[in-house]
């Protein structure tokens, strides 16, 4: 046998491969890094603007005024008193309905039936709805229609809660999910029943899981803007809420008065009100990330 | 010793008792979802219907010319068309490009010193309230960028392209870790063996990582598509409220979405034609939406079987 | 009761007592059966895992399951506290008596069996809570409420873990070595005061020291409890147990299937000196499995 009739001839060890080759290959690597500095560059460049622009009027005041139509005096209290009703009474809500619909789709549900499946595609769907339909659903049931509860902090919740279920519902399945079966066994082995299992070692297990999935999601109700735009929280409203049948307004629709207005000097009072919100979102963020660490040691 | 008959004793009575109550609730929790969607759809059909029994469907969707709030109304809704697929487009150019590059930078070059980095400033930026970026938009990028760089006619105040950038950065991190998602998903026995071979990363990446995790990316990139659409303040806020029927994204235009929202601030009374436009409108958005989210889904579906 | 050596392990602290090789005394023939297996098996949707065990494994002994992987064993043992009840397409055929009474007779809730039939897993699973919280666990779900300390005291006593744990129940369970951790799943187990323990595979992913502190610990609890005990460890099922069962594995030629039976079932003296069936044999002298 001719050897070298079956290998072709390679190249010596020490002989580079082809410039060209290498080239492209250096080429790729730099539009890659490219594109993670437009996403970097972008971030720094919205950071540093806004704060350059809304520096000079972060003060005390900013947060004590109420709205007004005169730039000098305009804050933002009755948005921030606004959100936080709006986001405390969502999270309320959506964190016992999301959990139990988690537990009850892992724990309970036949995994095989297909009615449990099409509850699975439907919450996958909705959490890809744009949010502004929420808004329609909202004005078409909940403020008007039916339930007719007009434009208040109850029917923003309420919307609220919807837009934000699909995100308690999967980050809750995942963290019970996560819990060991062999916890569970050894449960069961004890004589517990399910839900003594569930309620007992299942659920504190996951806790750190569902607490990061819910602080999630109650900064995204925070920073939400088009559903509420249709449910009349871009009004003028220079109170705050009293009851759940208050008006509103919230500090995202108080920025985008702010923002859209004629009057140059308002930017700069929606500048300001921007480095609150990212402040406030920058915090929750961290604390669920930090929650979510600690959980990951742990198991 | 536990007493040596099997009857159960009343503490287990009194449990099984509260499993069953507890069991009945949560399956009813279950549905909550199940309501929800069949009231959005229930919510947009019938005053779809009433509208579509007013307006020919014809106008709606030859027509070029938007007005539905004028007197006398004009309801061609593909001014609206447009300007999303404006918007859309420029934002999809901008994040699927550079999603796909992060996410292959991140999962086949980088560090993990650079990934501790990178993927945080990742999570910010999805962060990010849309009306942040609404007002970065229109603050920024529409005078510093458009108005400065875009070569064809006038850029106003507002234009469809910095609203296109800005939701392009706004899915970008969405892109991206869908990506990575799909593309950590393949064995690691695939890239030794390319490597093993020869291969330069740069051909690991393009000839055995893409083809590999090539559902995955498709879905992300139909997802992409799906957010660029449905993206509503952002556009409202940058890209204005002219129904513009035009495809030079330097110019000002309203999208379907960024239409709903401007309406709806409006506070149009319940039943008038205004009213039913938005319901109009919203069921044309919701169909498009879900249709590209359902592909999704089951191109996912169909992904992680091969892996399974 | 048997005779026994005392060695100093080298590492420092604890002494091995080795039991010298001598056959355990005959098991009492008037012991009353606590199960009555007839024609017991398993099937997994269509395929048989277990295939028509009937024996009688009787009160305060020790009964060793052995045999090759595959043959079943854990998935017998399971049967007996109506764990594969928990398996979704798992059929149970055949009978079980307990104490008489049908174990899966219509009228019987699983969840009190099993605080009859207490179970030891092959790895050690102690909740993520403290030891205390570990053995009062199964004393809350099953509404005791009375005493609990003591009671958690004399479970870690019955489980010779008190004196290495006594002064810190508050530690988290996950602190513990591997051995301890087991011992902690029996102290857990003996807390609810079960008739029954199954054990599969308790030592096996334990070290040799940890494993002979559990054979010890075993032969201790017998006296109150009756147990049955998986094992790979054939010199294991020769020391510890009263009563041996050797299950093997068949395969059906034409689908493939993989079925465990039980081949023979003896005093443990019996089953290694004398084993009546060549498989028996077979297995016992290494050729194979």
């Amino acid at each position: 046998m001719n050897l070298e009739a079956i290998s072709p001839a390679a190249p010596p060890l020490g002989h580079k491969i082809a410039s060209s080759r290498l080239w492209r290959d250096r080429i790729f690597r730099s539009i890659l890094l490219l594109s993670i500095a437009v996403a970097l560059l972008t971030l720094f460049t919205l950071l540093i603007d806004t704060f350059l622009e809304g520096r000079p009027r972060l003060n005390g005041a900013l947060l004590e005024n109420m709205p007004s139509g005169r730039p000098a005096r305009a804050g933002l209290q009755s948005a921030i008193f606004g959100s936080l009703w709006l986001v405390g009474i969502t999270s309320l809500v959506s964190l016992p309905l999301g959990v139990g619909t988690a537990i009850f789709l892992e724990e309970y549900a036949p995994k095989n039936s297909r009615y449990i499946r099409l509850i699975e595609l439907n919450i996958q769907n909705m959490a890809g709805v744009p949010s502004v339909v929420f808004g329609i659903l909202g004005l078409a049931f909940i403020a008007r229609g039916p339930l007719s509860w007009g434009f208040t902090v109850r029917t923003g919740a309420m919307v609220l809660t919807i837009l934000v279920l699909p995100l308690v519902i999967i980050a809750s399945r995942e963290a019970i999910r996560a819990v060991p079966p062999s916890i569970r066994d050894g449960s069961l082995a004890l004589g517990a029943t399910q839900w003594q299992t569930i309620w007992r070692q299942v659920l504190p297990a996951a806790v750190p899981g569902i607490a990061t999935g819910s602080i999630l999601s109650a900064s995204r109700a925070l920073g939400e803007s088009a559903p509420l735009l249709l449910l009349g929280a871009l009004s003028f409203v220079t109170f705050n809420p009293t009851s759940l049948d208050s008006g509103y307004t919230v500090l995202p629709l108080l920025i985008f008065k702010y923002a859209s207005d004629a009057k140059a000097e308002f930017h700069v009072v929606a500048a300001a009100a921007i480095i609150v919100l990212l402040v406030v979102l920058l915090a929750m963020n961290a604390t669920a990330i930090l929650v979510r660490n600690r959980f990951q040691k742990r198991l | 010793m536990a007493s040596e008959s099997l009857a159960p004793s009343g503490q287990l009575l009194r449990q099984r008792r509260i499993e069953l109550i507890v069991r009945s609730s949560l399956s009813v929790v279950g549905l909550v979802s199940v309501v929800v969607t069949i009231a959005i759809v229930a919510s947009l059909l019938l005053p779809t219907l009433e509208f579509f029994s007013e307006i020919s469907i014809a106008e709606f969707f030859t027509s070029k010319v938007w007005a539905p709030l004028f007197n006398p109304p004009r309801f061609g809704v593909l001014p609206l068309v447009t300007g999303t697929f404006l918007v859309m487009s420029v934002a999809v150019i901008l994040a699927v490009p550079c999603g796909l590059g992060a996410a292959f930078y991140l999962s086949e070059y980088a560090s993990p010193r650079l990934r501790k980095v990178v993927k945080p400033v990742l999570e910010v930026l999805a962060g990010i309230p849309t009306v942040v970026l609404g007002f970065f938009a229109l603050n920024f990028v529409n005078p510093q960028v458009v108005q400065k760089f875009w070569p064809i006619g006038d850029v106003g105040t507002f234009s469809a392209l910095s609203a296109g950038l800005v939701v392009g950065v706004a899915i970008l991190p969405l892109m991206a870790s869908l990506a990575e998602d799909a593309m950590s998903a393949v064995p690691n026995s695939l890239r030794d063996g390319a490597l093993a071979l020869g291969a330069t990363r740069r051909e690991v990446c393009t000839g055995v990582i893409f083809p590999a995790a090539l559902s995955g990316i498709v879905a992300a990139v139909v997802l992409a598509f799906s957010r660029a659409i449905g993206e509503t303040t952002i556009a409202l806020m940058a890209a204005g409220s002219n129904p513009r029927f035009t495809l030079n994204p330097g110019n000002g235009v309203q999208t379907m979405a960024s239409f709903i929202g401007f309406a709806g601030i409006g506070d149009q009374p319940t039943g008038s034609t205004g009213y039913k436009t938005i319901f109009a409108v919203g069921s044309l958005l919701f169909i498009i939406t879900f249709l590209l989210n359902i592909l999704s889904i089951r191109v996912v579906r169909r992904f992680r079987e091969a892996y399974e | 009761m048997t005779e026994s050596m005392t060695t100093q392990d080298p590492r420092g602290g604890v002494e091995i007592r080795t039991a010298i090789a001598q056959p355990p005394p005959p098991p009492d023939p008037d012991a009353e059966p606590v199960f009555r297996a007839r024609n017991l098996g398993v099937k997994y949707g269509d395929k048989p895992a277990v295939h028509k065990v009937t024996a009688d494994f009787s009160r305060n002994q020790i009964t060793a399951l052995i045999g090759p992987s595959g043959c079943g064993k854990s998935t017998l043992i399971r049967c007996f506290n109506r764990m594969n009840d928990l398996i979704p397409g798992a059929t149970i055929l055949g009978e079980v008596l307990y104490h008489g009474e049908n174990l899966y007779g219509p009228d019987v809730d699983a969840v009190e069996v099993r605080r009859r039939v207490g179970m030891v897993f092959q790895k050690p699973n102690p909740f993520p809570k403290s030891i205390y919280d570990n053995i009062a666990f199964g004393l809350k779900v099953n509404g005791i409420k009375d005493n609990v300390d003591h009671r958690v005291e004399t479970a870690l006593k019955g489980a010779v873990l008190w004196d290495e744990v006594k002064t810190d129940l508050k530690k988290s369970a996950l602190a513990l070595s591997g051995g301890q951790q087991q011992r902690l799943c029996i102290a857990r187990a003996l807390a609810v005061e079960p008739d029954v323990i199954l054990m599969d595979e308790p030592a096996s992913a334990l070290d040799p020291v940890a494993t002979a502190g559990i054979e010890e610990l075993m032969q201790g609890l017998k006296e109150e409890y009756t147990i049955l005990i998986v094992t790979h460890n054939m010199q294991q099922a020769a020391r510890c147990s009263d009563m041996t069962a050797f299950l093997t594995v068949e395969v059906n030629e034409k689908t493939g299937d993989r079925t465990g039976i039980l081949v023979e079932y003896a005093p443990t003296a019996t089953i290694f000196t004398v084993p009546k069936d060549p498989r028996t044999e077979a297995y016992i002298t290494g050729r194979f499995g």
